[in-house]
């Protein structure tokens, strides 16, 4: 990356810029930790990023100490389950959590909302898309991550970007998503939006796949029928890596593969399994500013920690989260949940990690400056294509074809 | 037919085969032994992940590695025979059931403690190649995988046919006291088949292993597809989970093609409920 890189004096230095922006003056009180439950699915089909999750839970306690802001993380595992993520919910407040994170899918996101609701502890949502999260009247919710339709409106209008900077539209683009409830989310909002959003190119079919089915051959073979030369994706998990490869074996060649929002493609798995036909597949959704001072300071603990992970958007999402927490209590002066939960409402972060606007929360707990960004893969790593202004390297659209790769 | 859906047909085809090598093991140890192994698809995990663990250890591909895996299979289902499961052939079946999902529930979670919960799978160096056979695209490793488990299994009926074991292991599921007569160790006949049948899951493993994607919850799921094939094709026989195997591995791609992809899997269980009502002993299982 050839963004400026910052040492955790820098770090601190930005917190402190925050904080007076935030109207603390850079005072750094001692004072106790905010016990925080970080709800993740740490086993389990979304075992994957639920890690990266931690991951980026693991290194920010040390960045947010310098910040005059202490957390105690309690990291429990949701172990990809509805009913697990409840039931560990409850126990982490009976163990005396203040705050919650979580919970990465929205299903399990909603079972925590309902529980922290009925205890009046505050939920601050890393990841999860599903609009009715924040449409239920929840009054302890807050989430930093975009709604579905957001995702995918911002999604569909950066494809229009690429196309016009590289001068050439695909004439017919097919739809594939998983059915979980985050893809049947991500698909009902691709197919309300679409027809409003003027895009260049018709969609043909939309296809609606089993994340678990054991092999994705058929699905595939029917994307090729309909003849479409741009592929919408919308995976979650390593059924990517299994759409990508059986794309290259049935000899399916679209002009590129886009994912409108959803993880899959940007993940050190997916590098890993598939080298180069890997590379040049894109994905729409909000992406860790490269340009940032406080990304880079979490990039340098994040490596000396994880030398061999992929630093990427769960990692932001995630420190931001505990962040937010850090900041409600530190504001409020007290980490006693009902202070938190009064404190969140004003929150106003404008250094932060993520691309996008200051972190704040409209009336329903919806931060709505979160924006989207344009990645692709380059030598097996996620860049930055889109917006111009946070760009690490242009956009490349056609995709060279699986056999003209070197 | 469309050269796209041709090509959909020949993959169930070959798919189906590796299946069906999967479920021979399953009906093998049922028609001799007379137990149903429910921990039949948690033991194909375990050759999947021998099969990675070989591939990414010491880059032996599945194909080579296959024999060596076979014969890890074959000792453990004859000593699970030998050490626990004989103790519960005369007892009641329920019995039976209990103890190999508990089998099952500790290969499962010995899984997940062991290689964790991420998927793993095996990129071999030709994992993307396909052959061209006149307009048909043809996956290679499919192709490969599939001709090994036809082999496979012909070997097994050429061995159950003639060979003096393979005959012995027939008069025990036969005619059992007929072989306690004439003096045959059914025990050790017994062990030597779980041991077949297992050796059989072991080869099918590392020949699926390339196909798919292994995680500790991969276990139950084959389970439910070996039981699938082989009540579709005939418990007990060999020849029915052949072409239960073929007849799924088609139809989940029929199915996925003319309807919706995420109905592949219902369409089986569509398959087998219709079996069970029209023709209760398989398609190829003798009538009692």
């Amino acid at each position: 990356m050839s963004s400026p890189m910052i040492n955790r004096r820098g770090f601190l230095a930005a917190g402190a810029a925050g904080a007076t922006i935030l109207g603390f003056g850079g005072t750094v009180r001692a004072a106790q930790p905010l016990k925080i439950g970080l709800l993740l699915p740490l086993s389990g089909g979304l075992a994957r990023e639920g890690q990266s999750c931690k991951r980026g839970a693991d290194v920010t306690p040390g960045l947010l100490a310098d910040m005059g802001m202490p957390v105690q993380l309690m990291i429990a595992d949701t172990e990809t389950n509805i009913d697990t993520a409840r039931t560990r919910a409850e126990k982490l407040i009976a163990d005396g959590a203040e705050v919650l994170i979580g919970a990465f899918d929205s299903a399990h996101t909603l079972a925590v909302a309902q529980v922290c609701e009925q205890r009046g502890i505050p939920l601050v949502v890393n990841i999860a898309a599903a609009p009715n999260i924040t449409e239920q009247g929840f009054k302890t919710l807050f989430r930093n991550f975009p709604t579905a339709p957001k995702l995918v409106t911002e999604g569909l209008a950066l494809m229009k970007d690429v196309f016009k900077i590289s001068g050439t539209t695909p004439t017919k683009a097919v739809f594939l998503h998983n059915n979980d409830t985050f893809g049947t989310a991500m698909a009902g909002a691709v197919n309300k939006l679409f027809p409003t959003l003027d895009m260049p190119f018709p969609l043909v079919e939309t296809i609606a796949y089993d994340g678990a089915a054991r092999d994705l051959a058929v699905e595939v073979g029917k994307a090729k029928a309909t003849g479409a030369d741009l592929v919408l994706l919308v995976p979650h998990g390593d059924d990517c890596i299994r759409m990508i490869r059986e794309m290259v074996k049935q000899r399916f060649e679209p002009k590129a593969v886009v994912s409108p929002g959803s993880p899959g493609m940007y993940e050190v798995q997916f590098y890993k399994t598939l080298g180069k036909y890997a590379d040049y597949c894109m994905t729409n959704l909000p992406w860790i500013n490269p340009k940032s001072a406080m990304s880079q300071a979490l990039l340098k603990a994040f490596n000396k920690a994880y030398p061999d992970a992929l630093f990427e958007m769960n990692i932001g999402f995630t420190f931001e989260a505990i962040l937010i927490a850090a900041d409600a209590a530190k504001r409020a002066g007290s980490n006693d949940p009902k202070a938190i939960l009064a404190a969140l409402p004003a929150t106003n972060i404008t250094e932060h990690v993520m691309i996008g606007g200051p972190i704040a929360f409209d009336a329903k707990g919806q931060n709505t400056n979160t924006r989207s960004a344009t990645i692709q893969n380059f030598g097996g790593k996620p860049l930055v294509v889109l917006p111009s202004d946070v760009a690490e390297a242009k956009p490349v659209f056609p995709a060279p074809g699986w056999q003209q790769r070197g | 037919m469309s050269i796209d859906l041709a090509n959909q047909i020949v993959t169930g085809l070959l798919t189906g085969l590796v299946y069906s090598l999967m479920a021979l093991g399953l009906s093998v140890i049922f028609g001799v032994v007379r137990v149903v192994n429910f921990a039949h698809g948690e033991m194909t995990a375990l050759a999947m992940y021998a099969a990675w663990a070989l591939f990414s250890w010491l880059e032996l591909d599945p194909l080579i590695g296959l024999p060596l895996i076979a014969l890890l299979l074959f000792a453990l289902g004859y000593v699970m025979q030998r050490g626990l499961i004989d103790a519960f052939v005369s007892k009641p079946e329920h019995m039976q059931f209990i103890l190999l999902v508990a089998v099952a529930i500790v290969m499962v979670n010995g899984s997940l403690l062991v290689f964790g919960p991420d998927a793993h799978g095996i990129q071999v160096p030709y994992g993307f190649d396909t052959y061209e056979v006149g307009p048909l695209l043809v996956d290679k490793v499919r192709l490969l995988a599939a001709v090994a488990a036809l082999a496979i299994s012909g070997l097994l009926m050429l061995f159950f046919r003639h060979t003096m074991t393979g005959k012995a292991i027939r008069a025990c599921a036969d005619n059992l006291v007929g072989a306690k007569v004439i003096g045959l160790n059914v025990k050790q006949l017994y062990a030597v088949t779980f041991g077949i049948g297992s050796a059989c899951v072991g080869a099918a493993g590392a020949l699926l292993a390339m196909l798919i994607d292994v995680m500790p919850s991969s276990g139950p799921e084959l389970t439910m597809l070996a039981f699938i094939i082989v009540i579709v094709g005939g418990l007990g026989s060999m020849g029915g989970a052949l072409l239960g195997g073929i007849l799924i591995g088609i139809s989940e791609v029929l199915a996925g093609y003319f309807l919706m992809p995420s109905m592949k899997s219902m369409f089986s269980f569509a398959i087998l409920i219709l079996v069970l009502i029209l023709r209760p002993q398989g398609l190829m299982g003798a009538r009692k």
